[in-house]
């Protein structure tokens, strides 16, 4: 007899001397599974839980809740619930995000990156505004309020024209975002074919290189007060 | 070593003729005299110390063991201006101070985006809905009671490097590569889990959701999802440090940092990506034509010395060992190649550990160093071919405003005292 079955053996005699095989109701217990079979783990989740946490939103309005709201109701709650970080008006508040302006910014040296300028789908605002915002207090505002300071986000970036429009499910999802069509599918693979380099050159590869910047004229290291925004 | 004025890098003659040395065996004529210096006997050696007299700690004084405190340095640090609060923010790893491939879980940098979940297991649950024929929900036990492997990989932010893009900034490779970490990870395949509640035939997205105050939330192919993604409740032997996601995290092989969703708690399965603030707002690549590219998930080869390294610069002339890491999103690494001429003449590193798909890898040359001025590079080159670009070559496509995605060859300018520092050349 091998080591292995002999040490299986005596595993299980000793699984049975235990009490923990009945030799008469059981089957004998082997070191094996069911090829194929399912695990048996885990149990159904309930309706209830899904709907507790299943609150994502996609681009087609598909997880939108009911509820509604408008810039002008979303404006006075903005204020008092966004605005210490975001500024009244979504200008930001020292290195906290800026939520409007930007528009037509994106080829600029500096680009400002905002809801209006950048994102592609109004959907986000809902989706994300409901799982982390306000910071320190998420999930703390009801569907209704999220519609309104996604409604005054929106009019702040002239998204939104009239201050009495009704966002709902309905409307949010039909909104067209200004840079809804700036982005495209990685193509690293092609536009940049020829970072794949069968003999990459060894020697004499370029002229002498000069110094033209050194981190230390910069001075940002490591508790530097200024220096270049990064996400 | 003597404390001689920097010279004018511009002006510096026979500097080229040192790439020679990064050629095997062609060590340069090196004085030794140094070495025979000392003429008084060493107190290190010849005094009896406490630890040579006296009774130390007793077995139980250290529960979990800690570094020795003459490693007190050796720690991850952030730059306070980077994010306008500590639990939206981020820290490095200290790249410089590590050996081996292994990052320690103390020293893997942080990233989150409301603070550090704080979570007992027992409260914490796995849910899987959405287009499946069975949504289900799994207790860590239960995910503990399933088929489970070990898998080695690093991660790495998309936005490593994203200060650099226009040009030397930050003064260290803590600074500038250390988001970054390389972990042994347990767990489970999702494929596993995704065969337990059966997706639906029409599935070509899976949206991963954290249990954090961010509810953090990615959208990840399905084909990557069945490949190699584990769903890890174990680091380096032990738990799930809570700044990497305890208890349970994913592990999304070779792709941008942000994807390996911390606090794991949901999965949804679905038809079509969620463009999620994060896959957005965030996490695309702005391009100079104003468009910007979207799901760049995989992580470029790239590669850092970090020693030496501003933080860890060259102190000894003669014998020296130049180390670094390379790594690829695509595949394994082939090849380190090392300039000290910056970039004009590269020879090849030796790679040293174990040498692993999608994981750090370890190069080393070992060098005699004359005391001149050397601006050091290093250069990956992974299984697919992919060379590690330099930053004018990257520069040329992607502009400087993409934050993300920076793999640009990094140049330490080594000057004749060893000083070390981060420079942009020509
Ligand atoms: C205490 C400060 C604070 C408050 C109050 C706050 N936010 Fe934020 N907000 C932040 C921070 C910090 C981030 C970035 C978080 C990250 O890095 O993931 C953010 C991000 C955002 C973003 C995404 C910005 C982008 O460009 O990606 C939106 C939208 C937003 N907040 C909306 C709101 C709304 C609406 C409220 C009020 C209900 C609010 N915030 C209240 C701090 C705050």
């Amino acid at each position: 007899m091998s080591r292995s079955a002999s040490a299986l053996r005596a595993l299980t005699a000793s699984f049975a001397a235990l009490g923990l095989l009945t030799s008469v109701a059981l089957a004998q217990q082997q070191l094996a599974i069911k090829p194929g079979a399912k695990l048996g783990l885990g149990r159904a989740a309930l309706p209830e839980e899904i709907k507790a946490w299943d609150t994502d939103v996609r681009p087609d309005g598909v997880g939108l809740p009911d509820g509604k709201g408008t810039p002008k109701l979303g404006d006075a709650i903005f204020q008092e619930r966004c605005s210490t970080c975001h500024g009244e008006f979504g200008e930001g508040v020292g290195r906290y995000p800026v939520l409007a302006g930007g528009l037509g910014s994106l080829k600029a040296d500096r680009p400002d990156k905002t809801v209006g300028s950048y994102w592609p789908d109004a959907t986000t605002l809902f989706d994300y505004i409901k799982r982390a915002m306000p910071y320190g207090n998420a999930r703390s505002l009801t569907d209704d309020e999220i519609y309104a300071v996604a409604a005054y986000i929106l009019s702040m970036n002239d998204v939104i024209k009239d201050e009495n429009f009704e966002l709902n499910k309905n409307t949010l999802a039909k909104i067209k975002m200004p840079n809804a069509a700036g982005f495209y599918e990685d193509d690293r693979d092609t536009t940049e074919k020829h970072f794949w380099n069968k003999s990459p050159c060894m020697s004499n590869c370029r002229d002498e290189p000069k110094v033209i910047g050194r981190a230390i004229s910069v001075d940002v290291t490591p508790e530097g007060k200024n220096g270049p925004a990064v996400d | 070593m003597s404390k001689q004025a920097p010279k004018d890098v511009l002006n510096r003659r026979g500097f080229l003729g040192a790439a020679g040395l990064l050629a095997a065996g062609a060590a340069l004529p090196i004085g030794k005299a140094k070495a025979e210096a000392a003429a008084q006997p060493d107190p290190a050696i010849t005094e009896v110390h406490d630890f040579n007299k006296l009774l130390g700690d007793g077995v139980d004084r250290r529960p979990y063991g800690m570094p020795s405190k003459y490693e007190k340095h050796v720690v991850r640090r952030d730059v306070g201006w980077l994010t306008a609060s500590a639990e939206s923010s981020v820290n490095f790893t200290p790249l410089h101070e590590l050996d081996g491939i292994i990052t320690p879980s103390g020293l893997c940098f942080e990233r989150h985006h409301s603070g550090v979940a704080e979570i007992n297991p027992a409260d914490h649950r796995l849910m899987i809905n959405g287009l499946v024929e069975k949504p289900l929900v799994f207790t860590m036990e239960d995910i503990k009671r399933m088929p489970r492997v070990n898998r080695i990989y690093f991660l790495e932010c998309a936005a490593n490097s994203g200060m650099e893009w226009r040009g030397a900034q930050l003064n260290g490779c803590q600074f500038t590569h250390g988001m970054v970490h390389n972990v042994m990870y347990t767990g489970v395949p999702l494929k596993v889990l995704l065969d337990e509640a059966g997706l639906k035939p029409n599935v070509k997205w899976l949206m991963l959701e954290g249990a954090d105050a961010a509810g953090l939330n990615r959208s990840l192919p399905i084909d990557k999802a069945l490949n190699d993604v584990l769903i890890a409740f174990a680091m380096n032997g032990e738990a799930l440090r809570p700044e990497q996601g305890y208890p349970l995290r994913a592990v999304i092989p070779g792709w941008q940092g942000n994807m390996w969703v911390k606090w794991l708690r949901r999965i949804e399965a679905g038809d079509m990506p969620w463009q999620t603030r994060e896959e957005t707002s965030k996490y695309t690549d702005l391009m100079p034509d104003g468009r910007a590219r979207k799901h760049t998930f995989v992580m470029d080869a790239k590669s850092v010395v970090t020693n030496p390294s501003p933080q860890a610069p060259l102190k000894h002339k003669g014998r020296n060992v130049l180390s670094g890491f390379a790594w690829s999103g695509r595949g394994t690494i082939k090849r380190v190649d090392v300039s000290i001429d910056g970039g004009r003449n590269w020879g090849t590193a030796r790679l040293d550990g174990p040498i692993l798909d999608k994981s750090l890898t370890r190069f080393y040359v070992d060098f005699d160093w004359n005391g001149q001025e050397m601006m050091i590079q290093s250069r990956a080159i992974d299984d697919t071919g992919y060379v590690q670009p330099s930053k004018p070559e990257l520069r040329k496509i992607r502009g400087v405003n993409s934050i993300y995605h920076n793999n640009g060859i990094q140049t330490w300018l080594v000057r004749a005292n060893g000083e070390t520092e981060n420079v942009e050349i020509s």
